[in-house]
């Protein structure tokens, strides 16, 4: 708090980063990697939502939104976000629970929360980014890597959240905030003795979750393994998903001449299974395109993780950028039918605003971090 | 904030970071396997399950064959229909979408029952349903401007069978109808794939697989809801072949207009041809009713009428003939030796078996006095007769008879048609388990007791009568094969002899016809036929007044015209009517006078505009 009265003092043209992103947090690099993905997935979403001009021109404005939101993140001090996490991840947990009080369903699950002057929105949003600063507030409050009593209470404070959105149900997200925390601690220096018991854990527990599992749950498993077993039932979107992308073929059949999604074989052809969309218009050559798009800002993200000078951002950085890959490998996992379908949009190409302003706030959080703060790094 | 081990910490974290980048490079590496797999390895096995998912071969009716009359006068047409369907999947209420139908263009009760029988039909989903036939161009304007409010009804233009003179060619031509399981194992199914009507009766159902044509195919585009987005390619279908058919529809018409809505049955042949000129049932009903779609309140009244309006008596009535099998019996007689021109018996007025008690009555009380062969024909002497029967034997008498068609269907495209009955001893073992019984041969020999013919039957027996010995068998259709019999006699002059004698039952002062022969500016040639409905007791006078009508006599006529080079063979039975002579006779001279004077034997053309007033004079009896 101190340092920061001290603006006129003449050392700080030395203590000045040179990295452009250290100065501003503004990454150019991932900003032009993350305006290319936007972009492809306009174009795709022109053609998978059957040439519907006004979704796009709305998915746009998500985008815009969202890029907005980054942007100003990126101006907010690191040592703020750090404060105001606890209290963030507060609000997070008591909106979930309200959610089970008093929200609104879609599809037989209440994931929703209408509050007076909000738009509407799913609180497990929030809890997508406030979980894995929680926990990385958490366990930097002491010295890496975690002590094993750490290591317990944040698994309690992943264990609530996921608990409460498990019930909701909506067991992809549930999963994915799971692994959001676990990547923090990964990231910490989990001992690989606890990280193994861990797994064993997991496997164990794998049957259980199957006792608790929903019908529509364990349908969808099961058809993972033979898509036939329910042709026109849950094995229908993952047939008529790897259809089309099977029939893309190397170089695809063209801009908005996807038989499969063009005639609507193809289910939530504009939301989940867009890059079923994107494989079968582009073909292989299309997914390898997306795909290395997609390595790159992971990349470049895991590089800007390393390169945060402070374990907090460090740890953040690294959920989010995990944690976004994992939606993107779920995804198109799912599409292809290595995965079972679970309802996880592709990052910031599926229609959507919430996913889409999300996720680029999470960018924002991992750009703040990247900012350089005399105030901290002089200490 | 503590930074405590910033060092440490730094180099714990990136550790780990660059142990999760190897994890997510091993799941990139296991997504582009899989879309090397997917993409490249399997490509032709999902190119293959998208195509089968789009493409879509959708069977396309053929257009059916024509039918026209021996003028080209078309008969039957094919028209489109403007239809309203329902795709039922897509709407929400069905009752308030009819109620509102209703409120526009009317539907009736029956309608809706027929809508909801087609409901329940076994049918695919997204498959249309017919709710209203026949719209007009308005009631479908109605309908159309309102189209936002009902999606799931659309307009379905289809074409419909329609018979120019409903009424006049039913029981000819036939008509069309729903296609049934039964029919559908008896066709190429695929020729059949798009079809769903089928000929029911006469020339339609003879010449079904003619007139259907084969099959074409669309490839067409469609979406995962089925609806056809695009058509792709398409084989179009072989039409189905026109026919022309030898009916004269104007000697149709005139057959009805002189039965006058008589009961009864003709049948009209060219004798050359064996062509079927006109072929009448009455009462008749209006064919187009069943390829509009009959409603069933209509349907149960044309079954349960007692006048049998879907009978077809040219086909199916099987009537006794009576004396108007008494010239082919006269030649079987003078063939087997039985009988010669010069043989004259006395006629008491009754035939008795030796050491029977029993008479068998003419129908002449006090007799025909002197009679020879000639004389019996023209006065129709039934003694002459009874007593030739006797000596000649059923046995030979029968196989002889069986030559001019008695006892079979007749064949060609003549379908449905009855056998009738032509009496012997092996039929009645067959038929009864019953030895035969002398006196049961007497009266065969005035066509009587077991023995039924059909007109059609009788018509084409009287075919070998004008041909002088060639018997040709019925056809609609032409351009067939004429299907001819030769009956040899041992004298084959009788043939003319026998004709000349049935000019003089018009013709001569005693024949039974010479009311109806009066005056004619032509001959002609025929024989007159009572036929006995209830049998009489040996006593018993028949008294026409006081028997109830459907015990009366029936009335027949069979004959030719002219009587040399004749060009029009008739068989004639009025149900009920009387005598032959007063009855059926005129009826002939009329038909006759009609094609021989006023068509120059079918060279000139029929008065269209009379013909149709005959068509709707049926309707309207119809509608009574």
């Amino acid at each position: 708090m101190r340092a920061l009265t001290d603006r006129s003092a003449g050392q700080i043209e030395s203590f000045r980063p040179k990295r452009f992103s250290a100065r501003y947090g503004i990454d150019p690099f991932l900003l032009v990697l993350l305006v290319a993905l936007m972009g492809l997935g306009l174009a795709i979403l022109y053609s998978a939502s059957g040439q519907n001009t006004e979704m796009v021109i709305r998915q746009g404005i998500h985008c815009l939104v969202g890029f907005a939101a980054m942007i100003a993140l990126t101006f907010v001090r690191r040592d703020i976000i750090y404060q105001l996490t606890p209290i963030i991840f507060a609000v997070a947990a008591l909106l979930l629970l309200s959610v089970l009080l008093f929200g609104t369903g879609a599809k037989g699950a209440q994931r929703w929360l209408d509050l007076p002057g909000l738009p509407r929105f799913q609180p497990s949003e929030l809890m997508k980014l406030a979980l894995p600063a929680m926990v990385a507030w958490w366990l930097t409050r002491h010295p890496l890597p975690p002590r094993p009593l750490d290591v317990l209470i944040a698994f309690i404070m992943v264990a609530l959240p996921v608990g409460l959105i498990a019930i909701q149900p909506d067991l992809g997200t549930s999963i994915l905030i799971a692994a959001s925390g676990f990547f923090v601690l990964f990231l910490a220096g989990l001992s690989w003795k606890l990280l193994g018991s861990l797994v064993a854990l997991g496997l164990a527990a794998l049957p259980v979750l199957w006792t608790v599992m929903h019908d529509y749950q364990r349908r969808r498993v099961m058809t993972l393994f033979d898509p036939t077993s329910d042709p026109l039932g849950a094995g229908w979107n993952t047939m008529q998903a790897m259809t089309a992308l099977g029939s893309g073929g190397v170089d695809g059949k063209g801009f908005m001449a996807g038989t499969q999604a063009q005639l609507k074989f193809l289910p939530e052809s504009h939301t989940d299974f867009i890059v079923a969309v994107i494989g079968e218009e582009f073909g292989f050559v299309g997914m390898a395109i997306l795909i290395t798009l997609y390595a790159l800002i992971l990349g470049r993200a895991l590089v800007l993780t390393a390169r945060a000078d402070h374990s907090f951002g460090r740890l953040l950085s690294g959920s989010i950028t995990l944690t976004f890959f994992i939606y993107v490998f779920v995804n198109i996992g799912m599409v292809s039918g290595i995965l079972p379908v679970v309802g996880v949009p592709l990052p910031l190409v599926s229609y959507g605003g919430t996913s889409v302003v999300s996720l680029l706030i999470g960018f924002g959080l991992l750009m703040a971090m990247q900012r350089s703060n005399r105030v901290l790094s002089g200490e | 904030m503590q930074y405590n081990h910033p060092r440490t910490e730094r180099i714990l974290t990136t550790q780990r970071v660059i142990i999760a980048s190897l994890g997510c490079l091993a799941l990139l590496i296991l997504v582009f396997g899989r879309l090397v797999w997917l993409q490249i390895i399997e490509h032709d096995r999902f190119v293959t399950a998208s195509e089968r998912n789009r493409l879509q071969v959708v069977p396309v009716a053929p257009p059916r064959g024509l039918i026209r009359d021996r003028q080209g006068i078309l008969l039957a047409d094919n028209r489109p229909e403007l239809r309203l369907v329902m795709i039922p999947e897509e709407s929400a209420e069905l009752t308030t979408v009819l109620d509102a139908i209703d409120k526009r263009i009317g539907l009736t009760g029956d309608e809706r029952a027929q809508f909801y029988n087609r409901l329940q039909s076994r049918r695919r989903p997204y498959d249309q349903v017919v709710v209203k036939t026949q719209l007009s161009d308005q009631d479908a304007a109605i309908i159309a401007v309102e189209g936002h409010r009902f999606p799931e009804l659309q307009f379905d233009a289809t074409p419909r069978r329609e018979y120019s003179f409903g009424h006049l060619t039913a029981h000819a031509v036939g008509y069309l109808g729903r296609i049934n399981s039964n029919e559908l194992q008896n066709v190429p199914e695929t020729r059949y794939a798009a079809t769903d009507v089928y000929g029911k009766l006469g020339v339609e159902r003879a010449h079904e697989l003619t007139l259907h044509g084969n099959v074409g195919l669309e490839r067409v585009e469609a979406n995962a809801r089925g609806r056809i987005m695009r058509v792709m390619s398409r084989d179009d279908p072989t039409p189905g072949t026109d026919l022309t058919i030898h009916l004269d529809i104007g000697l149709q018409a005139k057959a009805y207009e002189i039965l006058n809505g008589r009961r009864g049955a003709i049948v009209a042949m060219d004798p050359k041809t064996g062509g079927i000129l006109a072929l009448v049932s009455q009462p008749t009903f209006d064919a187009n009713q069943f390829t509009r779609g009959i409603s069933s309140s209509a349907y149960q009244a044309l079954q349960s009428d007692l006048d049998l309006p879907l009978f077809n008596r040219a086909l199916q009535g099987q009537y006794p003939p009576g004396s108007t099998i008494k010239p082919m019996l006269g030649l079987v007689g003078l063939d087997l030796g039985v009988v010669k021109w010069s043989d004259r018996i006395q006629d008491p007025g009754f035939f008795q078996l030796p050491g029977m008690e029993r008479r068998y009555r003419d129908w002449k009380r006090w007799g025909h006095g002197t009679v020879d062969l000639a004389k019996a024909v023209i006065e129709s002497c039934d003694t002459y007769f009874y007593e030739m029967a006797v000596e000649s034997g059923i046995d030979r008498l029968s196989p002889a008879m069986g030559l001019f068609g008695f006892g079979q269907t007749v064949g060609q495209d003549v379908l449905g048609d009855g056998s009738g009955v032509l009496p012997s001893r092996a039929w009645k073992r067959a038929q009864h388990r019953q030895a035969w019984f002398p006196g049961e041969t007497v009266i065969a020999g005035i066509g009587q007791g077991y023995w039924t013919t059909t007109p059609i039957q009788l018509a084409m027996a009287t075919t070998a009568l004008a041909n002088r010995g060639t018997l040709m068998a019925p056809q609609f259709v032409q351009g067939l094969d004429p299907v001819s019999r030769t009956i040899d006699l041992a004298t084959p002059a009788d043939w003319e002899r026998m004709a000349r004698e049935m000019e003089r039952v018009l013709h001569s002062p005693g024949g039974t016809a010479a009311g109806a022969g009066k005056d004619a500016a032509y001959r002609m040639a025929g024989k007159t036929g009572t036929a006995q409905v209830a049998g009489l007791g040996q006593d018993e006078e028949y008294d026409a007044e006081n028997t109830p009508e459907h015990l009366r006599d029936h009335a027949l006529f069979v004959g030719f015209a002219p009587a040399t080079e004749p060009s029009l063979v008739l068989a004639i039975i009025l149900e009920n009517a009387g005598s032959g002579g007063s009855q059926a006779a005129p009826v002939f001279r009329a038909m006759s006078d009609y094609w021989v004077l006023e068509r120059q034997q079918g060279a000139l053309p029929p008065d269209m505009a009379w013909v149709r007033r005959i068509d709707a004079q049926l309707q309207r009896v119809d509608d009574q």
